[in-house]
């Protein structure tokens, strides 16, 4: 949305969407990576690309729903992946207003940060519950989802970017 | 006459508030989880909500590996059935030499009068992949309390110990790697019969046999064994063997690293055992029978 560019009109966005998009977030992060440390949290991405573009439709409670799905689909602690979802979504969507007027690359680092953020939570949390440091690789996974962000930026957007019906003598 | 705000500008709590209250929630759930463990049933529904989803995200593996066995070459196949061959006939030489030693074990315990051992049932399993979480040693098995499995139950491949089956869900399981960090085993060096516990050694992949005197009998390439002591793990399963040990005079505990004899992070089948030994009650400590005592008076004196 930065200033100097020319910007297409978006059509308002479908619940289908954005339920769709969860399912399949949900779907990439039960594939069964190689090494869970390095592969990139699909859904943590997908959460802060629409609290980034929908915050009035995709918020805490969504977040806090998802992070418990997960949690219990990957074993893990219930309430850890919920916590730093609910903390993403409340940070991304206070920087909601600010990330769009950026390049790509300046919303990459406004996202690294962000996705960082809930790793860290993460983090903290299996440590306070008596984990041991499973090591730094643990910073590869965010970093490789920030990555993703322009594609998934860009798929995500796509069911909003084509009209309806097509009417080639409509203005716009 | 109050005043309200037309609906669009209603926008529900501050973002600050409902932060507070989700965080608060799953914070509330992290303590029940880890240190009361109540959230086992909330867990159980989640889980199996989210097992379709974890059954389609394998799909595309499982094909994979479909397809490569399918075109597995004759040759690979015609090797690997002659080590198997080969595999079964040194085991059935050594399958009857253990059918004599266990008929002679169970009369020699029927003359002594001691318990009888419990055959335990075992039931096969495959491996469909490891735990999702970097932070612990988990993998998780094709059988859930559908199949007849049950929490508790140990884990074997075919060399010996791989985990403890830590949490039955309907359709799958997990099992706890030995090499976990919250897992302990009793074990038994098989050379002298000293018993001990192994710890798994998290990331490094090998145990560790904490709280061994600085002067015990123990040295590199002991075999450990379970001993049985704890009636979860039947005993004289292979373990480990001890690849190091390191005794400083400053400290007054031997440092002693095994690595496990199993396929831990590589095998791909493995064999959950069920039925605990029967083991008797624990006997009454001396408080008990004080308190006891003090009951029965009490109830005399009211009775007088």
């Amino acid at each position: 949305m930065a200033a100097d560019r020319p910007q297409a009109i978006l059509l308002p966005v479908r619940a289908g969407t954005i339920a769709v998009s969860f399912g399949c977030a949900l779907l990439l992060n039960f594939l069964p990576w190689p090494n869970l440390a390095l592969a990139p949290d699909f859904v943590a991405l997908t959460l802060a690309f629409w609290c980034v573009r929908q915050p009035r439709v995709v918020g805490l409670a969504t977040a806090w729903g998802l992070g418990l799905l997960v949690d219990a689909g990957n074993g893990v602690l219930l309430g850890q992946h919920a916590l730093a979802y609910s903390v993403l979504a409340f940070f991304a969507i206070a920087l909601s207003r600010r990330i769009l007027w950026f390049e790509t690359w300046s919303q990459m680092l406004h996202v690294l940060l962000l996705l960082e953020g809930a790793q860290l939570v993460a983090l903290a949390v299996r440590m306070a519950a008596g984990a041991e440091f499973p090591g730094w690789s643990l910073l590869v996974g965010p970093l490789a989802a920030t990555l993703l962000w322009p594609v998934v930026a860009w798929l995500l957007l796509m069911p909003q970017r084509r009209p309806l019906d097509i009417d080639v003598n409509r203005p716009i | 006459m109050e005043h309200t705000p037309p609906p669009f500008f209603l926008r529900g709590p501050a973002p600050l508030v409902r932060l507070a209250f989700f965080a608060s929630l799953s914070l509330t759930l992290l303590v029940l989880d880890a240190r009361f463990g109540y959230a086992e049933s909330i867990r159980s529904v989640l889980a199996l909500a989210a097992y379709p989803i974890q059954q389609l995200a394998r799909l595309p593996v499982a094909l994979a590996e479909g397809v490569a066995g399918y075109f597995g070459s004759q040759a690979q196949l015609r090797a690997e059935n002659a080590e198997l061959r080969a595999r079964l006939l040194a085991s059935a030489q050594g399958a009857q030499r253990f059918e004599s030693a266990a008929a002679e074990a169970s009369h020699l315990r029927r003359l002594i009068g001691a318990a009888e051992r419990i055959e335990r049932k075992s039931m096969p399993a495959e491996i469909l992949y490891s735990g999702r979480d970097p932070y612990s040693r988990r993998v998780i098995l094709d059988r859930g309390t559908q199949h007849g499995v049950h929490a508790g139950s140990p884990v074997v491949d075919e060399v010996g110990v791989i985990g403890q089956l830590t949490r039955a869900h309907a359709f799958v399981s997990e099992v706890t790697l030995l090499t976990d960090k919250d897992l302990a085993i009793p074990v038994q060096v098989l050379r002298n019969g000293l018993r001990a516990i192994a710890f798994g050694g998290g990331t490094s992949g090998m145990l560790e046999l904490r709280y061994m005197a600085a002067n015990a009998d123990i040295e590199s390439g002991d075999q450990l064994v379970t001993s049985g002591l704890d009636g979860t793990y039947p005993p004289g399963l292979p373990v480990a063997s001890v690849v190091r040990v390191e005794r400083d005079a400053t400290y007054s505990f031997a440092r002693v690293v095994a690595q496990p004899s199993a396929g831990i992070e590589r095998g791909r089948y493995a064999l959950v055992l069920s039925g605990a030994t029967r083991l008797p009650p624990y006997p009454e400590t001396a408080q008990d029978k004080n308190a006891k005592l003090r009951r029965a008076k009490r109830k005399n004196a009211d009775g007088s």
